[in-house]
């Protein structure tokens, strides 16, 4: 079945210059080190992992917020980083992003309505009357009330402006939305509806989700494909079943076992990680994963491991998967 | 035995009840989960326990015991002796609740030097000794690091060690890992785990998550807008609730939803400060609400130890008992 392509990166890389101090030479952040995806209309991807993988910054880069240092993003079949000044102002309407915090991503000084209409008056030649309809109409899509439209945003609660930042982000008809933790900030019962109206919109526009959130739960609900991202790279890509019922490399299956499930038949053996993740201002040799990593040998010391196919769109980095490894310590332990 | 103790325990802001007549108990090595959604009054009733609600805020209980003491007739330096010792905090934010002034060692040897005191060498020693309990590698060193030379995880070990530091025999939790990625969230509930079931200490647990009570927790409390809405064993609690509320929270997890294309949305929001509605207060909310939920408010019904408030209670069907 050959879908549409709407969104396409490759080898997407965000590296950072830091300031070590005075007389020390200029550090590297590989902050995103060459990520590569692809995305079909009406799809999910989920990047998942842990703070400071770089799961934003690839969100950033793919709505044109930070330009990637390296690597090709075509949207559309449109590279959009050759294209000129102009042509990308045009194409970045069509993918707008939703942000974790409802409560810093508001102007507060502005009413909804005006909030709502801003990109229509930056973008497009519509008057006023025909802004207001729209913005109208994307209030009743979103659940809000006519009444909302004059109201300042500390006059909602925290789902509400979570439907309000939806909305503004639908308001140019977006092809793709990159929803940055968009219900972490929420109570679960809250988080429910907003997933709710996530997934409805999404079959009426057809709209295509990066969905970025390290609540795997969530994504496990929400997502048709899985990308695990650690330390600025992808260690695992593949769809959501596959890597939800059968986790390969040690980083995802650690970390699915790590998250707390109500019931007591679906609770995974815990698998214990040591220590923490590891700085990118000085990250470890070879394979980033291996200082906690309980299958680590000196292969995973001194080699990085690249993303290879196991089998059908399922991709994993790791060496101990490629050589077999891996069911032979968990059998002895 | 009981350590602590509290009956009809209200603390109030202006006309606002933040905490609305709770009474629950915590045993010796007893871990009991509070959970509930933002509002909800769980952070304010443990703080009232610490005794660190300030004016205007006012705390009032029929009783309020730990160790058979009353905390809220005791004299403030009295009090003050319990609370820290006896009676230690964990708070949500690792990162703001350290003073980002002192080291590490300082604010260890502080709470240490407060309420057992010692020489500065057995002070140091002792702080060296808690740093490795709570995992901390290379504590000598660490014991002259700032705080935001830690990471998130690091900070809370820290705090765990100012907690743990006087032995004390209840620890409250105020959502310890909401800040925390899974990984480093399963460490330290089971690091909290491990030293709870070594001290025997009593641990309140309070936390949004569901799924992690469901995992630690022996006995379970539901809090909704300032109220108790259930209480009962964990596991009876999370495989038959009895109150919509708890119900509808539990369906609104994804991961009740496998499978099906929508997730079970409870309506509307918890009620603040000026919606209180009339009644059961989660009469708007609740999908079996009647007229005389709207009106009434319930009282809690059921055995001591499996409590619920509410009208018509959810029988293991999970509907209404009519």
């Amino acid at each position: 079945m050959s879908q549409e392509l709407v969104l396409n990166a490759h080898n997407l890389k965000q590296h950072y210059e830091v300031k070590q101090g005075f007389l020390k030479p200029d550090a590297t952040v590989k902050a995103v080190d060459g990520v590569s995806f692809t995305l079909e209309k009406g799809k999910t991807l989920a990047v998942v992992g842990e703070s400071g993988c770089g799961k934003s910054t690839l969100g950033r880069m793919l709505t044109m917020i930070e330009t990637p240092t390296d690597g090709q993003l075509n949207f559309l079949g449109e590279d959009l980083l050759a294209l000129s000044k102009e042509q990308q102002k045009e194409l970045r309407q069509k993918i707008q992003i939703i942000f974790q915090n409802p409560y810093g991503s508001l102007n507060p000084r502005k009413k909804i309505g005006s909030i709502l209409e801003e990109p229509l008056v930056i973008n497009t030649n519509l008057s006023k009357a025909e802004r207001k309809a729209k913005a109208m109409e994307m209030m009743s899509k979103v659940g809000l009330k006519p009444e909302h439209y004059d109201r300042y945003p500390h006059m909602f609660s925290g789902g509400q402006r979570q439907r309000i930042a939806i909305a503004r982000g639908l308001m140019l008809d977006p092809e793709v939305i990159v929803a940055d933790e968009p219900v972490s900030a929420l109570d679960v019962s809250v988080q429910a509806q907003v997933l709710n109206l996530m997934m409805d919109l999404q079959q009426e526009f057809g709209l295509s989700y990066v969905f970025i959130s390290h609540d795997l739960s969530v994504v496990e609900h929400i997502a048709d494909e899985v990308m695990v991202m650690y330390l600025g790279k992808v260690v695992e890509h593949g769809t959501c079943e596959e890597v939800f019922t059968n986790p390969k490399h040690p980083y995802t299956q650690a970390l699915l076992s790590s998250t707390p499930q109500l019931s007591s038949e679906k609770r995974r053996q815990r698998i214990k990680l040591k220590g923490e993740l590891p700085s990118p201002l000085n990250p470890p040799s070879g394979c980033a994963f291996h200082g906690r990593c309980q299958y680590a040998n000196d292969r995973c010391r001194t080699e990085g491991p690249v993303l290879r196919t196991t089998d059908e769109a399922h991709l994993i980095a790791c060496h101990a998967v490629e050589e077999n490894r891996l069911t032979e310590v968990s059998g002895a332990a | 035995m009981s350590l602590l103790k509290l009956e009809n325990l209200s603390v109030t802001f202006g006309n606002f009840r933040a905490v609305d007549q709770i009474s629950y108990s915590v045993n010796e090595g007893e871990v009991l989960g509070i959970v509930g959604e933002s509002g909800s009054g769980k952070s304010v009733s443990s703080l009232s326990l610490m005794g660190l609600i300030d004016y205007p805020g006012k705390v009032s209980a029929d009783e309020l015991t730990f160790m058979d003491q009353d905390l809220l007739s005791m004299p403030e330096a009295q009090r003050r002796k319990i609370t820290g010792s006896d009676i230690a905090m964990i708070f949500q934010d690792p990162m703001t609740s350290l003073n980002p002034c002192f080291t590490v060692g300082y604010q260890i040897i502080e709470a240490l030097k407060t309420h057992q005191g010692g020489t500065k060498k057995e002070l140091k020693k002792r702080a060296i000794e808690l740093l490795t309990l709570v995992g901390i590698p290379a504590p000598e060193t660490r014991l002259s690091a700032y705080p935001h030379q830690l990471s998130g995880g690091m900070s809370q070990r820290v705090m765990i060690a100012i907690a743990i530091a006087c032995n004390p025999k209840l620890l409250i939790a105020d959502e310890p890992t909401t800040a925390l990625d899974v990984t480093i969230q399963a460490q330290i509930i089971d690091l909290l785990i491990d030293l709870q079931e070594q001290k025997q200490m009593g641990l309140v647990l309070i936390t949004h998550d569901l799924a992690l009570v469901a995992e630690v927790a022996h006995r379970v409390i539901v809090m909704y807008a300032g109220q108790i809405v259930e209480s009962g064993p964990a596991s009876e609690v999370f495989s038959a609730p009895q109150h919509p509320y708890t119900q509808a929270l539990l369906a609104s997890l994804p991961e009740s939803a496998a499978g099906k294309a929508r997730l079970e949305a409870l309506p509307g929001v918890v009620p603040g400060q000026y919606d209180r509605p009339k009644g059961c207060l989660l009469s708007p909310r609740c999908p079996y609400a009647t007229d005389h939920c709207r009106n009434v408010e319930p009282a809690s019904q059921g055995p001591l130890e499996r409590q619920v408030k509410c009208h018509t209670p959810l029988n293991a069907q999970g509907r209404p008992a009519a």
